[in-house]
């Protein structure tokens, strides 16, 4: 058997083990080391290298999983598993699923609608346009084509004033120069509108890398923090959905007015 | 009160069960109480509020996982209801045992083999394929392991006690007049 076999199987053997397909302590943990250090030092590239690593890896798996067992064995749920498969194959059918059922405690769980969403739902079906109205051609009317002034597509509110990317630039100036601030208070104007917008923006800082939104591990806090220099920072990015409702903001208000 | 019986009772994500920070958030500081009050109001109802842990060794109240589980066993007249067989239930009863007697994993192929001891081949595979379904066993590339719902609803030390402490069943219901199931086919393969 070549080195490279050799230290396969005992790699395969391992695998097997700490995976749960054979018993762990059916690994000779003597004999595999015994391969491992027989074949070490004979590498003479980085793939034979990198076998080396993963035999010891595999019985650093397998000691790992041999002592998971003698831990389970010494807790209160340990039972012999084979004269626990006797007792099983001994027992009838029925007195198995009795057995079940004493220790069995279904979880309660309901799915069905409740009054309120039914009367919201009802309040939806009242104001929606039969389906002949909604399909009803719109009224057009032939026009030529026409260029849209910066000022008419501001006052229709497509394109925000002064172009997207300098408020966005504006915010950001705005947040270096407040630093750290929590998020609500950050984008919570007295106007619920205004306070979509800025939230709206407020995504896009974060997307764009000029701004890093911070929460806590309950998800009860959010910190807006400025990035001084975009685009350099480091680490997992996340998507982080944020709910703006209007209950919320009203609540965020009242919380403000009451501080001042 | 009245918001912990929203949260708990209904299903809000895919799962069921409310992880115990989302309790804390909605209920407040005190959400550890109102789970203790709701828990010795549903004891006549034969309800609790139970807790389960994900990880192993975690003790943490907010990390784990709430529910509202029946607080009693199940009679079988229940379980019918429920939709399932005897032999369902005594097919999850095995395979849970044995993964638990194992230290929590076990090769399909083994579980399988003792399943197909007492039950037919195409009914072991498809028992199997619904304790996967519904969360009460999890397949990892062929070896498995307890699933959320198994964790959450079975008392594995108590099944175990059980299993082990049960004297010659059949003796004992051929004695009482039982019909014994032992057999593949006396449940009906259809």
């Amino acid at each position: 058997m070549s080195r490279r076999e050799e230290l396969e199987a005992v790699i395969e053997l391992c695998r097997a083990a700490a995976e749960g397909e054979i018993d762990p302590f059916t690994v000779d943990v003597d004999y595999v080391l015994s391969v491992i250090r027989r074949h070490y030092g004979e590498a003479d590239s980085l793939e034979e290298l990198c076998l080396d690593a993963s035999a010891l890896k595999g019985v650093a798996l397998v000691l790992e999983r041999q002592s998971g067992w003698i831990r389970h064995q010494s807790t209160t749920l340990y039972r012999d598993p084979f004269l626990l498969t006797r007792r099983l194959m001994e027992m009838d059918i029925r007195a198995i699923a009795e057995a079940f059922m004493k220790s069995w405690h279904p979880i309660v769980e309901l799915e069905q609608a409740t009054a309120d969403t039914l009367l919201n739902a009802l309040k939806y079906w009242e104001g929606l346009l039969p389906l002949e109205e909604r399909l009803k051609g719109l009224e057009l009317e032939e026009r030529g084509v026409e260029a849209l002034s910066r000022e008419e597509a501001e006052a229709l509110g497509i394109i925000a004033p002064g172009g997207f990317d300098e408020t966005l630039r504006e915010m950001w100036r705005d947040l270096r120069e407040r630093g750290a601030t929590d998020y609500w208070d950050w984008i919570g104007t007295e106007s619920y509108e205004e306070t979509l917008q800025r939230a709206f923006l407020t995504s896009y800082l974060v997307s764009y890398g000029y701004a890093a939104l911070e929460m806590d591990r309950y998800g009860e806090h959010l910190i807006l923090k400025p990035v001084e220099r975009p685009g350099g920072q480091k680490g997992e990015r996340r998507s982080l959905p944020v709910l703006i409702d209007e209950e919320k903001w009203e609540r965020w208000r009242r919380e403000r007015m009451g501080e001042n | 009160m009245k918001q912990a019986v929203h949260l708990l009772f209904f299903k809000h994500h895919r799962l069921p069960g409310v992880r115990g920070w989302e309790l804390r958030r909605a209920l407040g500081p005190e959400w550890l109480d109102i789970l203790e009050v709701l828990d010795n109001r549903l004891k006549p109802l034969d309800l609790e509020v139970r807790r389960v842990f994900e990880e192993p060794g975690e003790d943490r109240p907010e990390e784990a996982r709430y529910y509202i589980t029946l607080r009693g066993g199940v009679e079988q007249r229940t379980a019918k209801t429920m939709g399932w067989r005897i032999d369902d239930i005594a097919g999850l009863a095995v395979a849970v045992a044995y993964i638990a007697a194992r230290g929590g994993k076990a090769p399909r192929s083994d579980v399988e083999r003792v399943l197909g001891e007492k039950l037919p081949g195409w009914r072991v595979r498809a028992n199997l394929e619904r304790y996967i379904e519904e969360g009460y066993l999890e397949d990892e590339e062929g070896v498995l392991i307890l699933g959320w719902r198994g964790r959450a609803e079975v008392d594995v030390d108590r099944l175990l006690d059980r299993i082990m402490r049960s004297k010659a069943s059949r003796e004992k219901l051929v004695k009482e007049g039982g019909k014994s199931l032992n057999s593949p086919r006396s449940e009906g393969d259809g």
